[in-house]
């Protein structure tokens, strides 16, 4: 009668291995880093100017108010018609926003500064983007200058500042606005 | 006498606890899945991209549509005529790109065209599919480039 009650050791709690968990998910790991790219996403921004109109005209824009640079199809930088280095075009695209009026040849206001930004057909699109480059680097050091006059550390902390509190207004890029004008490209001869 | 020397059982080597280490894979592959894009397209054209120092990041990756430009490569490891590509199909006409980016354009109003153009290429094709995004509407362009390794 013992052997009847003997309590049958019920095996019901049957586990799942789990010793092959580790395998799987070094497969999983090994499939994602085969089939994805970590993309590289920086790069320089840019806004192209709005399609103008069969017959609408371009805005007036007094010379002064514009520093012209043209890329030839030699990469040479020609800056307001002066054969010029590239380095230089840092210092000279400064020079024209901060001028606020004082020098005849360079912009009566920082609100009217523009950088015109000419290039031709065969002109190579790397000394197209060290130009742009070096433009756009003259906006940041401005930016970063008048931070630190505002008090901020530089411009990242600065812009830190605005999107932690979820400022809209960006007043550095308000004051100093960044008027890079992409020249109407010539007419197919 | 013998209650005195209790025999030392000798500790066995001390193991690593694995039970954790399918917590750390799992965590490295939910790292892989929100960091990295799934390769989409296979590009045809060779873009080595220039080198800047004024890089922004693309903050919205959703936003992003790439227009390849560069040299195609052919079968043998060769390098041919510069070509467009957008999102796996070669560009036979110049013309056609504009109402391609408007449709993308009346997807997604905010988009951003992400211009990954070779280094060698020249202006003329640069200038030629920033026309057609002019007329698209499609204004917010970024060029790609590397980061600038100078001192």
């Amino acid at each position: 009668m013992a052997g009847l009650l003997k309590k049958k050791k019920n095996r019901e709690m049957g586990e799942i291995p789990t010793a092959s968990m580790a395998d799987i998910a070094f497969l999983l790991l090994i499939f994602f880093l085969v089939t994805t790219t970590i993309d590289v996403d920086t790069g320089i921004g840019m806004t192209l100017p709005p399609k103008l109109e069969e017959d609408q005209e371009p805005p007036p824009v007094r010379e002064r108010n514009m520093l012209k640079i043209l890329v030839n199809a030699q990469g040479q930088v020609l800056l307001e018609d002066q054969p010029s280095a590239i380095p230089r075009i840092r210092g000279e695209v400064k020079k024209h926003t901060l001028n606020e009026g004082r020098d005849p040849n360079y912009a009566e206001t920082m609100s009217r500064a523009i950088v015109s930004l000419k290039t031709d057909r065969q002109t190579p699109y790397n000394t197209y983007i060290e130009v742009l480059d070096e433009i756009w680097m003259a906006y940041f050091e401005m930016w970063d200058a008048e931070a630190r006059r505002m008090g901020y550390s530089g411009y990242d902390a600065y812009r830190t500042y605005i999107e932690e509190n979820n400022i809209e207004e960006n007043e550095i890029r308000e004051k100093i606005k960044a008027q890079i004008s992409i020249a109407e490209p010539e007419p197919e001869s | 006498m013998s209650q005195h020397f209790q025999k030392k059982t000798a500790k066995s080597q001390p193991t690593i606890p694995m039970a954790s280490m399918p917590d750390i894979i799992f965590m490295l592959i939910i790292f892989f899945m929100v960091t990295t894009v799934l390769r989409e397209t296979t590009v045809q054209v060779r873009t080595l991209l220039p080198q800047a120092e004024a890089l922004t990041k693309i903050e919205q990756k959703r936003l992003i549509s790439y227009v390849y430009i560069g040299p195609l490569r052919l079968q043998n490891n060769q390098l041919g005529e510069t070509a467009i590509q957008i999102d796996d199909a070669l560009i036979e006409e110049v013309g056609s790109i504009r109402t391609v980016m408007y449709r993308k354009y009346l997807e997604q109003p905010r988009l951003i065209v992400s211009i990954r153009a070779d280094e060698t290429s020249e202006m003329g094709v640069v200038t030629d599919v920033q026309q057609e995004l002019r007329e698209a509407g499609t204004l917010r362009i970024n060029y790609s480039s590397r980061p600038e390794l100078s001192n």
